[in-house]
């Protein structure tokens, strides 16, 4: 399976994708929403797709619309990566299609946790 | 339990914990220090909470500041733990027992059920998919400790807590924020209700249970005790009721007036007929 992490921080990149390769992911990586949006123009849809919120350049946010007003992207699942953690962020990442939402800092079996939640990882 | 800490190094150790983990401890949480970090002094024999702070201020970075980090942020449950016990409670158990009481009340009893995501749960899953149900079920959690019991009459969660397993939709509709923390919603925390109780005393006053969730906890007990607690929890339940335990634990050899059987992805005891 694919995913794609987009995080400013490339320590935080590096970590989740050290995870999601643990759990058989082929990851890619991007450091902002834009240079996201490149990486998939010249590839297939990834199953699953972990998005900071606050970057440079584009945020999370705008790029969860983007992906979700593309159909090509209809069945990638999404999950916002994020220190904001007010519900109103989370009520808004929900209505704009993110599937999930994990609060840093967060640990190894909270992102399994979700992941499972998502069908994409083992429940235990 | 060690003694507490002093104010000053509660103080300071909130500090480390924020610094290392970006965890923050509110100052009524020292609960929450003295049950995790119990572990961790007995292992590295270190006689006192104060005692572990001194060598935490100490030393540099080290494998006791790396093992307490480990023990404040690492939780033994989850919400929706193992997700599949959940998944056949919703799709096939509570559908069978639901249609045989009819418009009866139904009990449900997490016996042994720590700080109470277990129950929460099942109390979300109930509202979600049997709401009219919900209204007349009651949820029965017990625990031997009382500190862990109150927190789940509070309902109270750390940012941690909450990030585990529970989906991020019935986060934002049954929680509310409280300061760094957040709090179950009143509509679920009057479904459920708490009692103390050591499950290796004979205990009474318990309605016979629909059913019963005891996972992950029989391990803590030797083979005698476990026979006696889980021949006294089937004769507390219906006749039809069903048990759930942890995805590694049998009753073979326990107690052979349970039947095994399964539904979805779970196994699971009924009383034998």
């Amino acid at each position: 399976m694919r995913a794609l992490v987009v995080d400013d921080s490339r320590a935080i990149r590096a970590m989740i994708a050290r995870m999601l390769r643990e759990l058989g992911y082929a990851v890619t990586q991007a450091g902002d929403g834009r240079e996201a949006l490149d990486v998939l123009a010249g590839s297939d849809a990834p199953e699953l797709a972990l998005l900071d919120w606050n970057m440079p350049v584009m945020d999370g946010y705008a790029l969860l619309r983007e992906l979700r007003a593309d159909p090509r992207f209809r069945a990638t699942r999404i999950m916002m990566v994020t220190t904001e953690t007010e519900i109103e962020n989370m009520q808004s990442a929900l209505a704009a299609g993110a599937d999930e939402y994990l609060m840093k800092p967060f640990t190894w079996d909270a992102l399994r946790e979700k992941l499972a939640l998502l069908g994409l990882a083992d429940a235990a | 339990m060690s003694p507490s800490l002093d104010p000053q190094d509660f103080s300071w150790l909130c500090s480390f914990l924020h610094d290392e983990s970006a965890l923050v401890i509110d100052e009524h949480k020292e609960y929450l220090v003295n049950t995790r970090l119990a572990p961790v002094l007995k292992e590295l024999g270190i006689p006192t909470l104060t005692e572990l702070v001194a060598r935490l201020k100490r030393r540099p970075l080290s494998n006791v500041h790396q093992r307490v980090i480990e023990a404040m942020t690492t939780n033994e449950t989850s919400f929706f733990r193992d997700i599949h016990p959940f998944d056949t409670l919703r799709n096939d158990i509570l559908p069978e027992i639901i249609k045989r009481r009819g418009g009866a009340p139904l009990n449900i009893w997490c016996a042994a059920a720590s700080t109470g995501q277990e129950p929460y749960t099942i109390a979300m899953i109930l509202r979600e998919a049997f709401p009219d149900v919900a209204a007349r079920t009651k949820i029965l959690c017990t625990d031997i400790n009382n500190p862990v019991l109150e927190r789940t009459k509070q309902g109270m969660y750390t940012q941690l807590e909450v990030n585990r397993g529970l989906p991020a939709a019935l986060l934002v509709k049954y929680f509310e924020r409280r300061g760094s923390d957040w709090q179950v919603k009143e509509e679920l925390r009057r479904m459920i209700e708490i009692r103390a109780m050591n499950l290796a005393i004979p205990w009474a006053g318990v309605p016979p249970m629909d059913i019963v969730f005891i996972r992950n906890v029989l391990i803590y007990f030797d083979v005698e005790t476990k026979k006696t607690i889980v021949g006294r929890i089937r004769r507390n339940m219906a006749m039809d009721g069903f048990l759930f335990m942890g995805g590694a634990e049998t009753l073979l050899n326990i107690d052979n007036d349970f039947a095994r059987t399964t539904a979805g992805k779970s196994t699971l005891y009924r009383r034998a007929a």
